[in-house]
Order: structure tokens, then sequence, then C-alpha cells
């Protein structure tokens, strides 16, 4: 059978070719490359998509690898087989930054492009209310400290939490594990509270209890509100967009003294939200086609403008100067300096 | 017969009996699991394979051509998906003999509507749902053959998306994969059991060989990352890099299984050759590797079968990523089927439940058609000596 064997030889070459041609493409990309936040994840890949349905430029490449995991590959250093941006739903960390610095990534552009946030709901018939992050993670934490013990959650009354609060059952309707909701109501509330109380060992806890006190519902936000309607105890966490379009069916409780509204949030009042950012590495932008184009059209009104579509995907448009502000620092392509993080 | 050894008789037949009983017991509890975990994915995942379509009039105007949504009244345009409006530009870039016509056409309604028409939970206003069926009432709405599931790529609007671009990249992971496992497998299958020498050093090759096939497959993840991205250099996300890796991780099996093959090569027709004075390379290349290739097939077929529902490794080079066009080559980057049905099976939108399980339902079958051809094969080619 000295075809078989011709053959497999055939093969064996080509896949030396393959593997020299795999090293060799490194050099050349002509398809944007995106990395980080899981947060920013769903907002991104609706601009990449958008980018790659209405331009000539192939759709970018984004993946969901975490906010930390993206700015560890986006500060590998400036050659093409790093990512060109980086998501982050948080600011770049000093570490970060030098590590960047360290490996020649000195030209980096900082964007923020909306918020994200989750509200506490209620029927409006209720009095309206106030909640500090310690009671609402006392009220959805699946192990509470007691006597210096984690114990069950107990608590089915909220003046059981704090005598100062209602007698009034506590019955939180909220988002699913799948949802990006539910990371907010972890980390912004659950990981702030926990951080910071003493039978967490001041350590990070952000398991929810499921007693059937904490109902996780569905995407299907209209029959929150259905429920809340119907049950003056009942309260719903929603993404913050959901409040804004149904003020007046709903009420938002105040978390730590501060009603949520896009002003709050803005300026950083509102506990129960944070900024969204991403990282662009400007060496890339004459290597990497469309890469400006990308920026341009994520900060472009349709996107996230106080009616943009990325509104429709639960981010929380900044106020218009906020946003002149930011593709104005985009034109000028200033970069992120030292003293800009903490 | 006495009457104790008849007693004894009587007995081991009840025992055979009880235990004929437990083994079909065990084999209608697989099957019921079977039958439910199919029944359970056909009846959420065939609806998939059908899309709410609307019919309306399109104005091409010279307006259209920046804002898309104008192309239809206001009163339908919000049932109608963002997918086929954000087209219309390119689309009359291409075309310009559409400028200034009116055409009545059949549309992709978005994924509320779809929902709303197959009875499913969605987030239809009660408005919306009153127009929806007035529309359905005129006739103007239909559930149509889902072409895009299986011309579209991955999207962000559950109703436009589809399998495409994932069903490419699974095809372009499997010919790197076979091209580099195949003959590498079989090469070193053929070594071990034609060349080597049986001595402490071969026995350990074959020991670890054996415990490779078992290890967790995150692992070879993890290797194909360390040496084909960060060392080589070929581009994260590729199929290239994934290839390389469930090529990795399916070498193990092919030499098992190849070297199975190769010695079930009974040793007079070796020993018959050898007596006519061929070499060892003209007894393998002429005699013993082409009775063995059913086998070494059967054995890479599974092997292959085994790496197209693989996730795990993938995760790490990069694959589980959001990628709507299909790859054009080797370097592009891809994803592959299971990777597409893990995506959609965490998204939040209610219509990605039914696409996964559509989804499902075509890797199955493109499985079921893989291991038939193994066993087709072998029974083909079988032969006993």
């Amino acid at each position: 059978m000295k075809t078989t064997m011709k053959r497999l030889t055939v093969v064996l070459a080509a896949v030396t070719v393959l593997l020299a041609l795999g090293a060799g493409n490194v050099q050349a990309r002509d398809q944007i490359r995106i990395v980080g936040s899981s947060t920013v994840y769903p907002f991104a890949s609706y601009v990449c998509e958008e980018f790659g349905a209405t331009t000539k430029y192939p759709t970018p490449v984004i993946e969901s690898t975490g906010s930390g995991g993206g700015l560890k590959l986006f500060s590998e250093g400036v050659s093409l087989g790093t990512p060109d941006i980086s998501n982050a739903s948080r600011q770049m960390k000093l570490s970060e930054y030098e590590r960047c610095m360290e490996n020649g990534v000195e030209k980096i552009h900082e964007v923020v492009f909306g918020f994200d946030g989750i509200s506490v709901c209620e029927n409006t018939d209720n009095p309206g209310l106030n909640l500090t992050l310690q009671e609402l993670t006392l009220a959805v934490a699946a192990r509470v400290p007691r006597d210096g013990k984690l114990v069950k959650n107990p608590y089915d009354y909220w003046n059981q939490i704090n005598s100062q609060l209602p007698h009034r059952e506590i019955l939180i309707y909220g988002p699913p594990t799948t949802s990006g909701t539910r990371d907010a109501l972890e980390e912004l509330v659950m990981v702030a509270a926990t951080k910071k109380m003493e039978g967490y060992d001041n350590r990070a806890y952000t398991s929810i209890r499921q007693d059937g006190v904490y109902v996780p519902s569905g995407e299907n936000d209209n029959l929150i509100v259905q429920r809340l309607n119907k049950n003056r105890d009942a309260m719903g966490i929603f993404g913050y967009s959901y409040l804004d379009n149904n003020r007046g069916k709903i009420q938002p409780v105040n978390i730590e003294g501060v009603e949520p509204t896009t002003q709050s949030i803005s300026s950083g009042k509102y506990p129960v939200a944070r900024d969204l950012f991403f990282y662009v590495k400007l060496d890339h932008l004459d290597q990497v086609p469309g890469l400006a184009e990308y920026v341009d059209l994520f900060l472009s009104r349709k996107m996230i403008g106080d009616r943009g579509y990325l509104k429709r995907q639960g981010l929380i448009p900044m106020p218009k100067k906020m946003r002149q502000q930011q593709r104005q620092e985009w034109q000028e392509r200033e970069l992120v300096q030292k003293s800009d993080l903490e | 017969m006495d009457h104790k050894s008849l007693k004894s008789t009587r007995m081991r037949y009840r025992r055979e009996r009880r235990f004929k009983v437990y083994c079909i017991a065990a084999l209608v509890l697989a099957c019921l699991f079977l039958v439910a975990f199919l029944a359970d994915i056909v009846v959420k995942g065939y609806s998939a394979f059908w899309q709410a379509r609307i019919r309306v009039e399109v104005n091409y105007t010279q307006e259209v051509k920046d804002l898309p949504v104008l192309s239809v009244s206001e009163e339908v345009s919000p049932l109608i998906s963002r997918a086929w409006f954000r087209k219309i530009p390119r689309r009359l870039n291409q075309h310009p003999e559409m400028m200034g016509t009116t055409r009545t056409q059949w549309v992709l309604a978005s994924g509320a509507v779809d929902q709303y028409l197959k009875d499913k939970p969605n987030g239809l206003k009660q408005k919306q749902k009153r127009q929806v069926d007035r529309l359905q009432d005129q006739g103007r709405t239909k559930l149509a053959f889902n072409t895009h599931f299986f011309t579209n790529g991955d999207s962000k609007l559950p109703e436009s998306s589809g399998i495409f671009s994932a069903a490419v990249g699974t095809l372009y992971v499997m010919i790197v994969t076979m091209a580099f496992s195949l003959p590498t497998g079989v090469l070193t299958a053929i070594y071990l059991e034609e060349f080597a020498t049986d001595n402490w050093f071969t026995r350990a090759i074959e020991v670890n060989i054996n415990n490779l096939a078992a290890i967790p497959s995150i692992l070879y993840g993890l290797l194909g990352l360390a040496i084909f991205i960060n060392y080589v250099g070929i581009p994260r996300s590729s199929a290239l890099a994934g290839g390389l890796t469930l090529g990795l991780m399916s070498l193990p099996v092919i030499i098992i299984s190849s070297r199975a093959a190769l010695r079930a090569v009974p040793d007079s027709i070796r020993e018959a050759a050898f007596a006519v004075g061929a070499s060892r390379w003209q007894v393998v290349s002429h005699h013993v590797l082409p009775m063995s290739i059913p086998g070494i097939l059967t054995g890479s077929i599974i092997a292959l079968a085994q790496a197209m529902g693989e996730t795990a490794p993938l995760l790490l080079v990069g694959m589980m990523a959001f990628i709507p066009e299909a790859p054009s080559g080797f370097t592009d980057a891809a994803t592959v089927l299971p990777a597409q049905i893990y995506t959609w099976s965490s998204a939040a939108l209610r219509p990605y439940a039914e696409r996964t399980a559509a989804a499902i339902i075509v890797l199955l079958a493109v499985l079921i058609l893989l291991n038939l051809t193994a066993v087709l094969l072998r029974k083909r080619y079988e032969r006993s000596w």
C-alpha cells in the first residue's frame, strides 16, 4: 500500500505548513479582538454585532474573561497577538497599569460608556422605605451571622433584621443566576456589605437563600411588576433601566438613604451602581483596521444615548455632558495617567 | 436425581432468572433516561426550526438609508426584528434599483413576537399582543421554516441567531484535529506494536498513554494554551489552536485503538511475509497496515466524535467567544457547536432556550451519523482469521 504511506506523508506535510502559517499569521490581523468583563460582555457584543452588520469591517471577536483576566491579557504587550480592547466593570488597578508599562503598553485610552446598577422596587402604595446594604444582605443571604456563627437565614420579617423597619414579610423577586443583574446584586450589595461585617470574617459572601423568601424570577420583569401590584409586601430587584421605564407602576426603595436617579448614579452617590469601562490599546489603532470606527460606534448616540440600543440591554446611559466629554477625550486620544488611578 | 441436587438445581435456575430480571431492569432504566432526555430536548427544541414572519409593505426611500425603521408603518415596526432593519442600507447600496419602490415582503419578526406566536412567555406589551392578534387574523403572520438557523451565525438578537458559524468552526477544528492526531497516533501505534522491543521504556510509554486517555480534558486545554498559543504563537480562538488541542486529547484513544487493530492481525501473516524475504517496512506497509485500517478508522471516528462534543479544553484556548461570522481559514477566530450550545444555554433571553435545544438536536444527529459510520465500517470490512 504505497499510496497509503504517500498520503500519510502529504498529510504530515500539510500539518507542518499549517503550523507555520499559524505562527506567521500573528503579525497580520483584520479582526478586532476584545476581552474582559462578563458584565460589559452583553453590551460590547451587541456593539460588535452591529459593527459587523453595518460596516465593511469584519465582526470583532469578543471573549468574556472577567475584568481581571481581560486586563491581564491586555497588558501582555503590544504585539498583535494581544487584544486591542479590554472591557472592565471597574477601573484599571494601579498594579495592572504598572504591568502594562513594564510590557510596553504605554498608550492606553480609557472609556467610560455608561453605568450598571440595580434597584429594589415595591408597590407604589407603600409609604417608602430605606434599606442599608447590610439589611438587604441579611434579607437575601443563605447564611447569616448569629452569636458568632454562620447560621441558616432565620429572618422572615424585616423588623427581625432591624427593629426600626416595619413588620413586613420579606419576599423578594430577583434575578436568576444567569442574569447580569444577579452579578450586580452579588457584587454591589452582598460583597460590599459582607466584607465589612464581623460574622463573615471580613470575607466576601455571595450565596443567596433558597428557602422561598428570595424568588428567582426569569427575564420577564413585567411578571414581577404584576406580583408587586398584587402583594404590597413583596419587593422586586431589577436593573435600574427597568425602574426608569416603569416609574409610576413601581417605586424604588432608597439604599443607604439615596434614591436611585440618573443623577445620583452618575455622581456615584447611589451605592449599588458602577461605572462600566473599556480600555483601548492605541498602539493598535493603525495596525488593526476598524478599531477607531468601533470605538466611534460604541460612543455614538444610537448606542449609549438616552434612547440608544444598549439601554434596552440594561445599560444606564450617562448624562449628555459626560457622553460628550468621553467623545471629546476619545477624539484627543487622551492617555491613562498613573495619577488617574487610585 | 436425588432430592438434594434437585433442590440446588432449582435454586440455580431461580438465581439465573433473578439475575436476568436485574439486567433487564438496568436496561429499562438506562432506556428511560435516554428517552426522557431525547424527548425533553425534542419537545423544547423542535419549535426553533420554525420562525415567525410578518407580511408588511416596505417603502424603500432615501431617508430609509439613514433610519431603516421608517421603511414600514409605525405600528408594526416594533414587531419586526432589528436584524432585518439594519441590513436595509447595505441592500439598498447593492441594489440601487430598489430605491423608490414599495414592496410587500415577509420579514423577520422580533423574538418576542415569535415567542408569542408559539404560546411561550414573552415580553410583549398588551397593546402589541393585540396588534399581533390582529395581524394574525389578517393572515399577515406565519411560522416559516427557519433557514436563518442554518445560515446565520450567533447573534445578540435571538431571532436571527443560528448555528452556521459554529458548524463551520467545528468542521475546521475537526480537520485540524484529524490531520494532526491521525498520522501521529497511527505512526506511534505502528512503532510500538511492530518495531519497538518490549523493554521497560516502551512499557512505561504504554502505561503513560493509557493514563493520558483518562485524564480530565480541561488539562489538555491548559497544555494547548501553554504550548500552541503562548509558545508557538498560534492566534487565540483560532480553529488551528482548538484543533491541535483536541488533537492532543484524541491521541491516546487513537493510539490505543490502532494498537488493538494492529494486534488483531494474526502473526501468521507477518511470518509469511518475512518468509518470502520482505523487510519489516514492507511487512507493515504492504500487509499489516492495510488489513488493520478498518479497525484504525473505527477507533479514529469514535475519537473524532468525542472531540467534537468537547468544550472544556476549548474554553481555555479562547473558543468560547461571541463569533457571529463563520471563519474563512484555520487561523480565523472560530467557535464550535458545543461551545455555541453552552453560550446559548446561559443566555438570559427566553428564545435562546429553544435554540439551545435545537442546536443539541443538530449536534446529536451529526454524532449519530459519525458513530453509525464507525459501526458500518466495522461491519463492512471486519475480517476473521
